[in-house]
């Protein structure tokens, strides 16, 4: 009789989700004063799939912003958007205009090297490169040509790691292989990649999705003491994760920005239906 | 609403019952497949050692030839009728006598024409030219009496080695009866010895069997392979690269690849006659050569290269990609900082696996003309070589009985080039190979 219920109750779910319209313009406030970066009108195609459907969202300058949403709702599409990692898949397109300091990061002037540089990413699951855990670090800097010689190299390193809360559970085995560390630690490794090369906004997608509890508060910790520095949009599923780290959340549902606004708000006053089933935990 | 109880296909007390009597016909069929499967190794190790000791048995032997042992007067003015102790001067001189003479001597100076013609084809018919080298490398010895170690005949080696009987009747046998007291005089002479064959490693193409060797053809498989791999690896991974990291994938490169699989599998033959229509005949290079040869194995390699290239590649997990462009590597850096050093321990195999066949190809060397008679041991990829292959394949059409064994050796000589090219490319890998 148990299994009656609960088909009843998931079916009655889906017919008021069915029942619920996705609005036809964001709710909140999608303005900020301060804008890093600023998005209007996006759209994505993956061929013949409309991802993403005219999304206008301005990312705060030094503040945490969190996209939530149910699975495939476009969230990480979004976020991809904003460092051109959606290049990488040939039948992505995407229209729309996304700023970063009044540079449009589409123009076809734009080096997408140098916006990456810009616009740094940490990925779900911990990607070290199979190489040292100091080349790890080193990596980005030298590429870009940011230390002038191996004292300035070894500097940004050391700053990096401890930006990262990493530097004393590894300064004595720099030369150890970075796939060596456990998840966690391999997951501030891959910020301090991200940090070393000095970027103004840096992309989170899902970066605690693969990691344990503990491992999790301490990335949440970094994220709060990185904020002052650097613009940060996370991507999670965690509600309670996205409550603790971040300032606004965006909400996204099918391809559309349903609402956003000040964390608080949205977690404790949503306006729309579908905010409210979703952080309520009715669906997701 | 719609109040339909679902209710459990089977009891779990029926459906333990079912489950227990398939167990019976699930553990049969497991233990007759473990049973096929050993069948099938042990089959497979039988014919592996059946080839081997087939192989070494004639090989080993083939390694090893009889030698005779005489005391030779280096007479000063027929060693070097110029006197000016000159190389030229060397080997103008009458080597032959000497030998004959030394020859003649340790057999007790027999008389009559026959007896004289008896003790002549006890030895090689390269001693001379042996005698000389003996005395260009050692110049100071002429003048004195030295004992030098000739080839016997390869008709005396079968003797030796027993392939020609005593009790076959003289008319039948291969030597006569004169020959064989003469060679059983050396014997207790203790003239004879039993050793490594120089000449199977340190000579070149002949067709006397006892003075025949590889050098020739191994110097030529070297800069054969040298060619073929210079020109497939780098071809093979800058193909693999594009068609995997950066070509659109379109109905161009579809075709491009459906060709290169397909190539894979045309028989090598057919390389050996493009090789020649294209290099020869339309580019009007040299016949024989081991450059024209590389290029034709090379073409004939690089679908594998290229198709275990793009294996590799494909293996390197796409988070490294995201993680190099992520920081802002470029599309080339990330190919070359992270891809390739990923790839490169798979890429090598496929080159190797490659490099093994082209180092076994007969089929397209023939048709380029390496297959000719060439003596003198090449100096470079543009001048005349065969391969071992095709040396081994020449050799086991010769009639001679001695050539048999010396097919086998110089076919362990193939399989240990062959062993320590893998042996290497494993070093190789495991040096470059690192964990993700």
């Amino acid at each position: 009789m148990e299994t009656t219920m609960t088909d009843t109750a998931v079916k009655a779910t889906q017919q008021k989700m069915e029942d619920r319209q996705v609005p036809d313009h964001t709710i909140g406030e999608v303005h900020v004063d301060n804008a890093r970066m600023t998005a209007r009108g996006v759209d994505v195609y993956y061929g013949d799939k409309h991802a993403i459907q005219d999304v206008t969202l301005d990312i705060g300058s030094s503040q945490v912003i969190s996209f939530i949403g149910p699975s495939g709702c476009g969230k990480s599409t979004f976020l991809r958007c904003l460092n051109r990692m959606n290049d990488t898949i040939d039948i992505c397109r995407v229209d729309g205009e996304i700023k970063i300091d009044q540079d449009d990061i589409y123009d076809p002037r734009i080096d997408v090297v140098s916006l990456r540089a810009r616009v740094g990413m940490v990925f779900q699951k911990p990607n070290p490169f199979p190489k040292s855990i100091y080349d790890n670090i080193a990596y980005g800097p030298r590429i870009h040509g940011l230390a002038r010689n191996k004292v300035e190299l070894d500097e940004i390193v050391e700053r990096s790691l401890e930006r990262a809360g990493l530097w004393g559970e590894v300064k004595d085995r720099l030369d150890q292989p970075g796939t060596g560390l456990s998840g966690g630690q391999q997951q501030r490794l891959c910020i301090a990649r991200a940090v070393a090369v000095s970027p103004e906004v840096i992309l989170m997608d899902e970066p605690c999705s693969a990691l344990d509890p503990i491992a999790t508060a301490k990335i949440e910790e970094l994220i709060h003491e990185l904020r002052e520095q650097y613009t940060i949009v996370i991507v999670t599923h965690s509600m309670q994760q996205a409550a603790r780290v971040s300032d606004r959340t965006a909400y996204f549902h099918l391809g559309k920005l349903v609402e956003v606004g000040e964390t608080k708000q949205i977690f404790t006053n949503p306006v729309h239906e579908l905010t409210q089933d979703y952080i309520t935990g009715r669906f997701g | 609403m719609t109040d339909t109880t679902v209710t459990s296909p089977l009891s779990p007390k029926e459906a333990a019952i079912r489950v227990a009597a398939t167990l019976k016909t699930r553990g049969r069929s497991e233990s007759r497949f473990q049973g096929l499967g050993l069948a099938a190794i042990s089959t497979a190790i039988l014919f592996l050692i059946l080839l081997f000791a087939g192989i070494l048995s004639n090989g080993i032997p083939g390694m090893f030839q009889h030698y005779v042992i005489l005391e030779v007067t280096l007479d000063q003015e027929r060693m070097d009728p110029q006197g000016d102790m000159s190389v030229e001067s060397l080997y103008a001189g009458d080597a032959g006598t000497l030998v004959n003479e030394a020859l003649l001597n340790a057999l007790g100076n027999p008389t009559g024409r026959k007896a004289k013609r008896a003790a002549r084809s006890i030895m090689s018919s390269a001693s001379d030219l042996r005698l000389t080298e003996f005395a260009v490398a050692n110049p100071s010895l002429i003048g004195q009496t030295v004992s030098v170690k000739f080839a016997l005949d390869d008709d005396i080696d079968s003797f030796m080695r027993g392939f020609i009987s005593r009790e076959t009747p003289e008319a039948e046998r291969r030597i006569n009866n004169q020959v064989i007291e003469f060679v059983d005089k050396l014997n207790d002479a203790g003239r004879i010895s039993y050793e490594l064959s120089d000449y199977l490693f340190f000579g070149s193409a002949s067709r006397n069997a006892e003075i025949a060797g590889i050098k020739g053809a191994l110097i030529g498989s070297i800069f054969t392979l040298a060619v073929c791999l210079v020109i497939a690896f780098p071809l093979g991974v800058a193909t693999a690269v594009y068609l995997e990291e950066i070509a659109p994938k379109n109905r161009i490169t579809e075709i491009i690849e459906i060709n290169i699989n397909n190539l894979a599998a045309v028989p090598s033959v057919v390389f050996g006659i493009m090789g020649l229509a294209i290099f020869i005949v339309t580019f009007g290079m040299p016949r024989s050569i081991p450059l024209v040869g590389g290029i034709v194995l090379a073409l004939m390699t690089l679908p594998t290269i290229i198709i275990s290239s793009r294996a590799a590649i494909r293996a390197v997990p796409p988070s490294i990609r995201d993680a190099a462009l992520g920081v802002g590597a470029s599309k080339m850096q990330t190919i070359f900082h992270h891809v390739i050093p990923l790839a490169l321990p798979g890429m090598l195999t496929g080159t190797i696996i490659g490099m093994a066949q082209a180092l076994g190809e007969t089929a397209p060397l023939l048709m380029i003309g390496m297959v000719a008679f060439i003596v003198d041991i090449p100096g470079g990829v543009a001048e005349p070589a065969t391969a071992l292959p095709v040396q081994i394949f020449m050799w086991a059409d010769f009639a001679e009985r001695m050539f048999i064994q010396k097919t086998s050796a110089a076919i362990i000589v193939l399989l240990a080039f062959l062993i320590t090219m893998n042996a290497a490319a494993i070093v190789l890998r495991k040096k470059l190979e690192r964990r993700w």
